[in-house]
């Protein structure tokens, strides 16, 4: 009984921590170029173009506006297109991806923000390319802020993906709702919590120690 | 050669104009090292950022080595910039790299080979005295050490000109010295235009050999520091030479009355702006006029052959030599005060 428990949980454990990290990932590369456009095209930045800055930003908000659990529900034809089901982990990934990608976006326009004015102008007085300001100058220079904001962003995941888990994501949420909830299994619950906390701690822990790593300044 | 023609910008904000450049004109001879002073808001910053179009000018040209670089193309742009180095008073280095990576950051931009960037890194370090700061990363060295990063960096595309946005204003005087030291090596060993600006007297004097003086956005003044300081020079430019107000000491303040009365003497305040010597004035008024006097306060500034400042003299002659003195510098346009009599 206690070994099937260690099992499911242990599965579970691993499914979440699957979806967030690569979530999280996909997350970024939809997110990361996003914030990128949404910080150049801002008004007095390298590429000022205020049309798709509104534009882009308009899009931005209105995915953040929808909630999650819609969102997972609204998007299940466009994952069955892709993925060729509506369930498990892989399906998950989608809904999770795309829910996250304009929360990263405004995360890393904010990050970008935080870099000081002077040292684009150095940039742009040597020479460099918008190309170049982007890779050499902004990203290194907001890396410390995108590595706390991964962070938040990853933590965020953990509970989407449990809430996934309701409308059968699989992972840690699937196994607190249908074991602890609907199974009224006490154990597992608790268990499922304690998990999840942990998970928190770690990946806080961790996005603390690397941030703090590459911030010299 | 830089030929600046003409340029004018004007900011809109919230409604409100504001001309910060007027019309400008500035040559720049090959060589040469340029300060442009002015107060703050005068225009010297929006002036400098002109040059190599940080800022892109209403009108007017820039015209460096024949070339107008008001109407290039930004990839052509980017190409001239590259062979104008500049620094600034808040330095900007990138905290994510060390004082090597930040020196190599134009060299990277230019695909150069890995060989060659540590090699001229290593050289251009030596240059500024950091060879051995290389690994470190710039919160941890000091002002004047990351302003000489800074000059490495904009050193490191062999430009041809370099110029300096208040590159000392955020350093003490003693590291200014040895930053402006340093600039004037670089101007006599690689052969570097240097433009400068700043609204410290001490940095013009100490490196420029021309100095223009803005005021307004509009340059009042331009020339050689003597030629300016000699005979009507310009207000402003005097402004920041005789800065200092010269306060009667407290001491003797008490006594001080306003009018004249019999057994008191004129307290004197002089004006030096380069028509006469200090020593030829304290000689004139002890040897030809036969006058005693104290020196209360005395602030002089020797710029070449002329002398700047302010006395504060206590004349204890006859009132007729009294007369006759204060008459004498009335009519050699030295200018004087009576503060009160004491």
């Amino acid at each position: 009984m206690l070994d099937s428990n260690i099992s499911l949980l242990a599965k579970g454990l691993g499914e979440t921590v699957f979806m967030s990290f690569a979530s999280c990932f996909f997350g970024f590369v939809l997110g990361l170029p996003a914030g990128v456009v949404l910080f150049l095209t801002r008004k007095g930045q390298l590429l000022e173009q205020s049309f798709y800055h509104r534009l882009l930003s308009t899009v931005v908000n209105v995915f953040r506006s929808i909630p999650f659990i819609i969102l997972i529900v609204w998007m299940i034809p466009f994952t069955r297109t892709l993925i060729g089901t509506s369930i498990g982990v892989f399906a998950a990934l989608v809904p999770l991806s795309i829910g996250a990608a304009p929360f990263i976006a405004r995360l890393v326009e904010n990050s970008l923000l935080e870099v000081p004015q002077g040292l684009i102008e150095t940039a742009r007085a040597m020479g460099a390319s918008p190309f170049q300001v982007i890779t050499k100058l902004l990203l290194p220079e907001a890396l410390p802020s995108l590595i706390n904001n991964a962070t938040i962003t990853l933590i965020t995941l953990v509970g989407y993906s449990a809430m996934g888990g309701a409308v059968g994501a699989g992972g840690l949420g699937q196994v607190g709702y249908q074991y602890g909830y609907i199974g009224y299994d006490a154990f597992i619950m608790n268990a499922v919590l304690l998990l999840l906390v942990l998970l928190v701690f770690a990946i806080q822990f961790t996005g603390d120690k690397l941030s703090k790593k590459f911030n010299h300044r | 050669m830089i030929q600046i023609r003409n340029i004018s910008k004007t900011f809109r904000q919230n409604n409100k104009v504001f001309r910060a450049l007027d019309g400008i004109d500035l040559e720049i001879a090959e060589g040469d090292i340029v300060g442009i002073i002015g107060s703050s808001g005068a225009g010297k910053s929006t002036l400098i950022r002109c040059v190599n179009l940080l800022e892109k000018p209403d009108s007017g040209q820039v015209l460096i080595r024949g070339k107008d670089l008001t109407t290039l193309d930004s990839k052509s742009l980017a190409r001239e910039r590259k062979k104008i180095g500049m620094i600034f008073q808040h330095f900007n280095l990138l905290s994510s790299r060390t004082v090597f990576e930040n020196v190599a950051l134009p060299l990277e931009l230019e695909h150069v080979h890995k060989t060659e960037v540590s090699r001229k890194v290593t050289a251009l370090l030596k240059l500024v005295g950091l060879e051995d700061k290389a690994a470190a990363y710039p919160a941890n060295l000091s002002g004047g050490q990351k302003q000489r990063v800074a000059i490495a960096r904009a050193l490191a595309n062999d430009p041809y000109l370099l110029l300096c946005d208040e590159a000392t204003s955020a350093l003490d005087p003693a590291t200014t010295q040895s930053i402006l030291q340093l600039l004037r090596d670089i101007n006599q060993r690689l052969k570097i235009t240097i433009l400068l600006i700043t609204h410290e007297m001490e940095v013009v004097k100490s490196i420029c050999n021309h100095v223009a003086v803005i005021d307004h956005g509009r340059l009042v003044a331009k020339g050689t520091l003597e030629q300016l300081l000699s005979g009507n020079s310009h207000p402003v430019l005097r402004q920041f030479i005789n800065t200092n107000h010269m306060s009667i000491p407290q001491e003797l303040y008490k006594g001080v009355k306003e009018k004249y009365a019999e057994g008191l003497f004129p307290l004197v305040e002089i004006e030096l702006n380069g028509n006469i010597p200090f020593e030829k004035l304290i000689d004139t008024i002890y040897y030809h006029f036969q006058i005693p006097y104290k020196l209360v306060k005395a602030e002089v500034e020797y710029l070449g052959k002329a002398n700047f400042g302010k006395l504060l003299l206590h004349l204890l002659g006859t009132d007729k030599s009294n007369e006759n003195a204060i008459q004498y510098f009335n009519q050699n346009n030295i200018k004087n005060t009576i503060k009160g009599y004491a």
